[in-house]
Order: C-alpha cells, then structure tokens, then sequence
C-alpha cells in the first residue's frame, strides 16, 4: 500500500521525462554498470560454490569437524587434517600483527600528529612503497637474510633468555613461524599504518585544539583526544591487516618450514593455509588430495572474508 | 608496390607453411630443459613439425594426455595402473634417466650411507652426524656431533616420487610408515619449494641433508652421498652410475619399472626413467607420424646431447626395446612410415 503512495512521489522529484522516453544510450550504460555490480557477487558465489563441490567429499567422507581437527596430513594413506595449516595461518598471522601493530601506530602517529609538513610526502611514500614490493622478493630476503640471522643471533639470544617458556624453546632452526611472521609483519606495515593515518585524520581539528587549549602536551592530547577517537578504527586497522597476513602465499611458503605439524614454539617449523595449497596442487594426484586442497582453500577463503567483512564494519563506524 | 604485396605475401605465408604440424604436449618439469633443447634441434631441421610443451608438472601432463587435450603427455613416475585404465591407448616411452643425488652440508668429505641408515635420518631415529650407525659406514672418517637438519621437498614432486620408492624399498619401517608417492608424510624435517628450495636449506644450515635432482647438486657443486648399492659398493651419482641402473632392470612391455635399488655393482641406486606419453594409434596421421619420427630421432641423435644437460642417456638395450615399441605405433589406424 505505502509503496503505491511514494511512488508516485519519487517520481514527481525526477527530472520531467517519461520512462520510455529514456535513450537507449543511457540505458544500455545503466545496464553495462549493474552487470559490473552484479558480476562482482556472481565472481564470489562462483568460487565459493566450485571450491564447495571440490571439497565437499572430503568434507563429508572425516566431516568437517573432524577435518578442522585432525593433525595428520598423509596424501599417501589419503588422511588428511587441517589443524596444522589453520594453525600456521594463525600464529604467523598473530606474530606479524604483534609486531606490525606498534610501528604502524607510531608511523601514523608521526606522520598525523609529530612530523613537519615536508616530512609527511616522503614518509608516507616510503611505507607504500613497501606494499610494492613482490611477496616473492620478500621471500627471498627472507630466506637469504631474515632467516640466518634468525638462527645465528636472535634465537639463540631468545631461547638463551626465555628459553623456560615453551614459546621460545626448541633447537633454532631459522626457518619456521617466526621467521614467517617477522616477514610478514614488514609486509602487513602499509596496511596497518595507511589505514590508521586514514583514521586519525578524522579526528576533528577541534578536539585537538580543545586539548591542547588545556594545557595538554603532545603525548596526552594523543592519549585523549586522538587515540579514544580514533579506538575503533584503529582496531578496524589491525583485523584489516590480519587478513592481508592471513593469505600471504608465496612469502609464507618459502619461510615457513613447511612441517605439517602444530609446534607450540615461535622457533618450530610450520605450515599455512595458503602455502600448502601453492605447494602441492600441482602434482595432487589423488581426487582425495584435490578435494583436501580445495576444502583448506574453502577455510582460508571463509576465514579472509570474515576478517575483511569485521574489519570493514569497525572502520566504516567511524565515517559519519 | 610490388615489393610491399611480396613483403605482405610473405609475412602471411610464413607462419602458415611454417605451421605445418603442430604437436602439443605437457607434464614434468625435470625433462623439460632437454625438451626444450630438443624440439628446438629438431625443429631447426624441420621446419614442418613444431612443438610446444608446456611443463605444468607429471600430475597435470597425466591428466591433460587423458582428457586429449592435449597430443602428448610427459610423466617421472610410471601411471598407476588405476590412472591407466582411465586412459586407454596411452603408452609410455623412456626418453632419458635421471638421479636424484643425496646432499649433505657437513666438513665430510666422501661421505658414505647405506639405504637403511639414509631412511632412518629421514625417519628422524637418527639425529646426529656421529651416530654409530653412520659411522661403521665410515670408517677412519671424524664425524661432527651436529645435530642432522632433513631438509625434503614441499611440492609434490617426481623427485620425491623416486627419492621414497627408493626409501620404501630399503626399509620396511619406511614402507610402513610413510610410504611412496609425490607428497608424503614426512615424520621430520624442512620442506623447501622446488629442488633451489632444497638447495638453499641445505646450503644455509650446517649439519643438513637433503636430495635433489643431479643436475641440480652438480651446478651447485654441494657435496653428494655416496650411497651403497645392491651389490654392496658404494655409488656416487654420476650420468654413468644412472645409466648403469636402468642396464641392470629386466624391462617390461610397458616399460612401466621401478629403477631404485637395481642390480649390478656400478649402479647408482636412486635412479628412474622419465617417461613421454603417447598414443598407441594417434587418430591424426600427421601428428602420429611426426611424434613417432621424432621419438626415434630422440632416442638416437637425441641421446647425444642429454650429458650436457645432466641426463644420463638410456642404455643400448633399452634404446632397442624402444625402437622396437616405436615400430609398433600406428597413426589413424595404420602402421607408421618413420621414413620421410
């Protein structure tokens, strides 16, 4: 009933033209733009339903849960388990975020709250450039610099220090999560920090003032004008960056170890979503082996997609 | 103008004769530089006859020779018997041989391995250098006391393939619990991608072991394992040692064999064919004929340049067997006329 009562409304806004007298131009446009809107979804529903039906024997031959649980991942006996690749995914993801977050915030800091004008272009230039690099470039950095001096200096430093925390222990092999998550820490920086400069200049020019007309210094008028402002935005920044650190593929695969083991220290070898995937689909010879590919796909897909999607909320929130 | 309609002609034409025949193929990436070397040889030759491989790995030249997509499959590993009941008329033919070469960052020089002991370091049962186990192998050589790093492949691989045929047929326990195929299992260890990813674990990290193609531990001058044999001697991998392997294998029709831990004294035992797959009876004369003319050429001139490649030519009696199989194709349902 009320839809026959505005229609006609809406109508009397529009411009004084009939509907079929509409040029074909125009529509043609119109429809061009909605089949680009449109094609977006259809795209994501197509990957999703191709990797569902590749997937979907494993899923139901252990079932999903036993799928998401199972640590054994055997292509020969056709076992296979997810545990240890979700688990990889995880820990490298929360070591790069860990150590990406601070430096990230103290770059946005810099650049919105601390640095010169002139400073601010070439700062900002530097960590896009960092998002410029190849992820195989970093891999081999990695794998040629990281990863020695991982093994030479810092771990046996780490495990010398804290080495009663199960988190440091283990022989220092190099290669593993934290050689994987350092890496990809430098990698998730220009998302963290582009996306937090983005936030902090939103905070209004009056606040800061109000604070700093208090008598407030530098580091309180971040502490309560800036920061608190600027809180859910900054957390919308961190999943944001978690999920670019969630599919990290190639970077990932050169530094992890690729051990199909769930290891509790930072130092043990490991192996990730998106790395196992890359590495064995080539030669997969088994339909098994395929559908178990698929279905980790399927996981990282689902998990990404969660994290993009909270982090779009958080930082959405805060634009008027 | 004339000379432009000549030049127009001309720049037409030549694909189009060139285009003669055009034959594609896919499948293993370890052939595909002598491949590569090949088709280009041969082609130079000929201009009517041209080739392109694409080298996807074995698994997807298997599938891709299946679905006839494509003119000629390329594999390391022998099919199963299962993918070839999927692909009717398809035959395997050895091209060349090659090794997979057991590497090892340690001050030992010639150091020496049994099958059994090299599977109990990849089963992780043996972690030191200075094992007693390792060391009755060596005697009169100082063995460090590191700890052993395993570094294998990540990616499935026929170089896996060969390296755990070998392992399973060694030692039961690694039959047992691990088995053979192009991804495993593996109870320790690194993976590193690709045999440069093996290569730069075991270059990096003192006390490591590892396997990679020959080719690879040559160019990269890494020390290599001698590994004892059937008949008890202890083989480096050399083109000649991998080339003495396939001669102490009875063959069968189907030349589909397991070359690991092969008879005679000069054999090096990790060794395997790598295998083209074709039709039986190719239902496109041209193409059919010119695959089997160029097979014989392979397995003739074709041989001559595959050592300096870091392949090991196939032995005299099985270039005779497979000149015999290459009699036998047809092309559109009648025999084959190798000469031009």
């Amino acid at each position: 009933m009320s839809m026959a009562h505005t229609a006609p409304l809406a109508m009397s806004g529009a411009p004084p033209r009939r509907a079929g007298s509409v040029r074909t131009g125009d529509r043609l446009w119109r429809l061009f733009l909605l089949a680009a809107g449109c094609g977006v979804f259809l795209l994501t529903a197509l990957i999703l339903i191709v990797l569902a039906r590749l997937a979907l024997p494993v899923l139901h031959q252990p079932g999903t849960w036993a799928f998401l649980t199972s640590s054994d991942w055997d292509p020969v006996a056709e076992s296979f388990g997810a545990l240890p690749f979700v688990w990889g995914t995880l820990v490298t993801s929360a070591v790069a975020v860990v150590l990406a977050f601070p430096v990230g915030l103290g770059v946005a800091l810099f650049i919105t709250e601390v640095a010169p004008t002139w400073l601010r272009r070439p700062v900002t230039f530097a960590i896009e450039l960092l998002s410029a690099v190849p992820s195989v470039v970093y891999g081999l950095w990695g794998l040629f610099i990281v990863v020695p001096w991982l093994r030479e200096t810092v771990e046996p430093a780490l495990g010398a220090a804290l080495g009663f925390l199960p988190l440091f222990s283990g022989p220092p092999l190099g290669l593993g999560y934290l050689a994987a998550g350092l890496v990809l820490a430098v990698m998730v920086l220009p998302t963290l920090a582009s996306v937090s400069i983005e936030v902090m200049r939103t905070v209004p020019a009056g606040l800061r003032e109000s604070a700093y007309a208090l008598g407030a210094t530098q580091w309180e008028v971040v502490r309560l004008a800036v920061l608190p402002h600027s809180r859910s935005g900054l957390v919308g920044a961190l999943v944001l960056g978690t999920g670019r650190a969630l599919g990290e593929t190639m970077a990932v695969a050169m530094l992890i170890g690729n051990a199909p083991s769930v290891g509790t220290s930072l130092f043990a070898p490991g192996y990730s979503l998106a790395s196992v995937i890359a590495n064995e689909f080539a030669e997969a010879g088994s339909d098994a082996h395929v559908g178990a590919l698929a279905a980790l796909g399927l996981v990282l897909f689902l998990v990404t997609i969660a994290f993009n999607a909270a982090a779009r909320l958080l930082i959405g929130r805060r634009q008027p | 103008m004339r000379m432009f309609t000549v030049c127009t002609l001309s720049l037409v034409a030549a694909p189009l004769l060139a285009a003669g025949t055009l034959i594609t193929g896919a499948g293993a990436t370890f052939p595909y530089p002598l491949y590569a070397r090949w088709f280009s040889d041969y082609g130079k030759a000929r201009a009517e006859v041209q080739f392109n491989y694409q080298s996807i790995g074995s698994g997807g030249g298997i599938q891709q020779v299946t679905r006839g997509t494509v003119d000629f499959g390329a594999t390391d590993a022998p099919m199963t018997d299962d993918e070839l009941t999927r692909a009717p008329g398809i035959l395997h033919v050895p091209t060349v041989l090659g090794a997979v070469a057991v590497v090892h960052n340690t001050p030992v020089k010639d150091l020496r391995l049994s099958g059994a002991v090299l599977a109990s370091i990849f089963l992780g049962t043996v972690t030191r250098w200075n094992d007693p186990a390792i060391a009755a192998l060596n005697p009169g050589t100082a063995l460090p006391s590191s700890a052993i790093t395993v570094a294998h492949r990540a990616d499935g691989s026929g170089t896996t393939a060969i390296f755990t045929d070998y392992l399973a047929r060694v030692s039961p326990e690694w039959l047992k619990s691990v088995g053979r195929g192009k991804a495993v299992k593996w109870p320790t260890g690194l993976g590193g991608k690709g045999n440069d990813g093996v290569t730069a674990l075991v270059k990096q990290a003192p006390g490591a072991i590892g396997y990679v193609e020959l080719a690879y531990a040559n160019q990269n001058a890494l020390p290599v394992v001698a590994l004892q044999n059937r008949a008890g001697v202890f083989v480096r991998p050399t083109l000649a040692s991998t080339t003495a392997a396939a001669a102490g294998v009875t063959l069968p029709g189907d030349f589909r064999v397991s070359i690991t831990d092969a008879d005679g004294k000069d054999a090096y035992p990790v060794a395997a064919f790598t295998y083209l797959l074709i039709h039986a009876d190719n239902p496109d004369t041209a193409k059919g004929t010119a695959l089997a003319r160029f097979l014989w050429w392979a397995i003739h001139d074709g041989q001559k340049v595959a050592p300096s490649l870091d392949y090991a030519p196939l032995p005299a009696p099985v270039v005779a067997r497979v000149e015999e199989r290459i009699r036998q194709l047809k092309a559109g349902g009648k025999a084959v006329v190798l000469e031009p």
